[in-house]
């Protein structure tokens, strides 16, 4: 493992492992281990002095505090949180019913379908590709880090790639990048056309004109609002094309710095609109479409008939793409994932790295020397033997997603009002908490602990085998 | 280790023909880069924190910490100097230390205590009972937010830092029993039997046997509960008060206005950081042992 230093394995592997790993060399010695004999008239509550403290805290703190939410939680609020009247099961119920906790119920299963079968695949992943690079340690170190910081620290840090503002977000500059580049962004969000004698529509719809253009006679379509200071450049002295058959025209900024030129005629230092769309149109029809050259010009050598409106449809005027709303109602839950999956995946990767540790190496290299492929050696060796181990971890993740709390809650708190879109059942409880609505409350934690004591079981199981 | 990985490579190579050698030589490239790439992604949101908080809080509005990338005249660390000054985040950090050590050695001594009597000494329902404490590994702390309360009240501690002491030690108490009672078990039986043999108490053998052998144990479970209470926000949330809470308690009550006060946010997220940063790298193979034995939690 990582952790490699003068250290004996079967130590490490002592201190580590008693979950996991019950078949390490150092398992036997734990099971052989038997009662020492009393000497005759020895008392037995010699132990109790050194039992006392923790019995005592944990009687208190855990023991009481269940059976305590247990009841608490079949009873109405009283005043001032205290116990009302009986109310069955009606606590459970609202959970059920109340808009807010059904809610946070549906995010939680959400969490529990996606989270811990994303975060062990990955970690899977990444523990079989580190197996046999030397740096492994340090990736390792990389992809562990997070779980050794807070929630807290954690979620600011995701708050502020999630920022709203492209400006600002890391997760929103990266999104208007790619969708840039990929084209779909409005080339001329700032231009648009003032002259109603010409056209009819707007920006938002389109600009259509309203005379109608025969072949052979050019179509002159000027817009205004070009920014000059920062022009495309491949915008060219606005002209007419030069290849010019069937129905054909110019769109051009009309303007020029600096003054001077007449509205409605192409004048020197006028750009043309290069790739803005231009549709022609019959009755209500699109018949073609085509775009500008770099001058602005157009040409549609089909329409050698009839006559035709062009349209300038309202995509070339879209407003600029302003990024995706992370922290919006949609996708604040699969975002706050994103963030426990930079958390947890290390976490993964390092128990799985640990359990591959421990599969003999023999049985490996017997089947590649046997033919077998990387692929069915993992496929039908590694897989199979780990399974322990990724089951470890599948159920270590469930239990953790049903209780997340700290990175919600202050991802959750940096979206303002969309807030309540992240909730999941701890951070319902402990809203309910902070309302004194006790029996509410008590009510999820109770369904916290049923969640759990499936593993509670495990635990438990495999412990007692251990003590034999 | 690494010894290994270096034979096979070389055995794997010469075994391979030519071909083959290529193909997995340029694969391995295609790997590592995907590795390296991966790794970055991974430290990209850490050190974007650290930027920004280094960076006027003015400017945030103007863009995000990758401009600092390109102009670092931009950097200061006004932030930082401002933080120190902040009464409410100076003494909620030193908070965070007062409610932290006494948690940790607390648990690590009443723990091994109670490990030892587990696993070297006789008593009615023994097995019982620790069969119990590992049952309560995965209770849900938040299952005792309201009694407790409750009973804090009643004793008239609630908002100090005893109940954040009480609380903490309890909920660390199933992990450390079941993690250093597995490891004392494994210690050699002929060991304390020679020390009973030679009339040493319990206490005598607990001290001077079982605790230094145990050491490498009880560093996991103390790297692990440190950095589980130094980390911790729901507890803290729900028992300290305004002159006990944590820094991060501080630092929560800030992200409800996150653009307006990214300054503080940022240099104090760090700060909060940076310790479990220093444990964590300074004490890995403990803290990995650590997680490895407490993934049940």
């Amino acid at each position: 493992m990582a952790q490699d230093s003068g250290e004996p394995v079967s130590q490490a592997e002592l201190a580590g492992s008693p979950v996991l790993l019950a078949e390490t060399p150092a398992a036997p010695a734990r099971r052989q281990r038997a009662r020492i004999p009393l000497a005759p008239g020895e008392v037995r509550w010699l132990a109790l002095p050194f039992l006392a403290p923790a019995l005592v805290l944990l009687g208190a703190i855990l023991l009481y505090p269940l059976i305590y939410s247990i009841v608490r939680s079949l009873f109405a609020d009283g005043p001032a949180g205290g116990f009302g009247s009986f109310a069955g099961l009606r606590n459970y119920g609202s959970i059920f019913t109340d808009s807010s906790t059904l809610r946070a119920v549906e995010n939680n299963l959400l969490w529990l379908v996606v989270v811990p079968t994303i975060v062990t695949i990955l970690g899977l992943i990444f523990a079989v590709l580190t197996e046999r690079i030397r740096w492994a340690t340090a990736f390792k170190t990389v992809l562990f880090m997070p779980m050794a910081i807070s929630a807290l620290a954690s979620g600011i840090t995701f708050a502020l790639i999630y920022a709203d503002q492209p400006s600002r977000g890391l997760a929103n500059t990266i999104t208007v990048g790619i969708h840039d580049a990929f084209g779909s962004s409005s080339a001329y969000p700032t231009v648009f056309s003032n002259d109603a004698a010409a056209y009819s529509g707007s920006a938002s719809a389109g600009y259509t004109t309203k005379s109608t253009f025969a072949p052979g006679s050019p179509a002159l379509l000027p817009l205004t609002g070009l920014n000059l200071q920062s022009p495309p450049p491949d915008a060219r002295q606005a002209a007419m094309p030069s290849a010019a058959r069937g129905v054909y025209g110019v769109v051009w900024n009309d303007f020029r710095l600096g003054g001077g030129g007449t509205a409605g005629k192409i004048d020197p230092r006028e750009l043309g609109l290069p790739g803005i769309q231009v549709q022609a149109i019959r009755g209500s029809q699109v018949v073609a479409t085509t775009t500008a050259d770099a001058h602005g010009g157009f040409v549609f050598p089909g329409l050698t008939s009839g006559r035709y409106q062009l349209r300038l449809p309202a995509a070339n005027f879209a407003a600029a793409f302003g990024g995706v709303s992370w922290l919006g109602p949609n996708l604040i839950t699969p975002a706050i994932m994103i963030a426990y999956l930079w958390i947890y995946a290390g976490f993964a990767m390092v128990l799985l790295a640990a359990g591959m540790s421990a599969i003999s190496r023999d049985a490996l290299e017997a089947a590649r020397m046997d033919g077998a492929t990387e692929w069915q050696v993992f496929r039908r060796i590694t897989v199979p033997l780990l399974a322990p181990v990724l089951t470890v971890v599948f159920v270590t993740l469930i239990i953790n997603v049903l209780k997340v709390f700290d990175i919600v809650f202050i991802i959750g708190q940096s979206a303002g009002a969309n807030q309540k879109y992240s909730d999941v059942l701890a951070v319902s409880l402990y809203n309910a908490f902070g309302n004194q609505q006790y029996g509410l409350a008590s009510a999820i934690g109770v369904i916290l602990v049923l969640a759990v004591i499936p593993m509670m079981v495990v635990n438990i199981r495999r412990s007692r085998k251990e003590q034999r | 280790m690494t010894a290994i990985a270096g034979a096979d490579i070389v055995t794997g190579a010469i075994s391979r023909s030519r071909p083959a050698r290529i193909a997995a030589r340029t694969g391995g490239g295609a790997l590592r880069i995907f590795l390296v790439v991966v790794g970055l992604i991974w430290l990209v949101p850490t050190f974007g924190l650290l930027v920004e908080s280094l960076r006027n809080p003015a400017q945030y509005a103007n863009g995000g910490w990758w401009n600092a990338v390109a102009h670092p005249a931009q950097l200061t660390f006004s932030n930082y100097s401002a933080l120190l000054k902040n009464h409410a985040i100076t003494s909620s950090f030193l908070n965070t230390i007062e409610i932290t050590v006494p948690a940790t050695l607390a648990v690590v001594l009443i723990g091994a205590a109670a490990a030892y009597a587990f696993a070297w000494m006789d008593f009615p329902g023994r097995d019982w009972l620790f069969l119990i404490v590992v049952g309560l590994l995965v209770i849900p702390i938040q299952i005792a937010l309201i009694p407790v309360v409750r009973l804090y009240s009643v004793l008239g501690i609630s908002g100090s830092l005893y109940s954040l002491w009480i609380f903490h030690v309890a909920f660390g108490l199933p992990f450390a029993i079941f993690l250093l009672r597995n490891y004392f078990a494994g210690i050699p039986r002929d060991l304390i039997e020679a020390a009973r043999m030679d009339g040493g108490s319990d206490l005598l053998i607990f001290r001077r046997i079982v605790m230094p052998l145990g050491l490498p144990a009880i560093a996991s479970l103390g790297i692990f509960q440190f950095l589980w209470v130094w980390n911790d926000l729901l507890v803290a949330l729900v028992f300290s008060n305004a002159s006990t809470q944590p820094l991060t308690v501080a630092l929560a009550s800030q992200t409800r206005q996150f653009g307006n006060s990214i300054d503080i946010l940022a240099s104090g997220a760090f700060l909060s950081l940076i310790i479990p940063l220093g444990v964590f790298l300074a004490f890995q193979r403990f803290f990995v042992q650590g997680v490895l034995a407490g993934s049940v939690k």
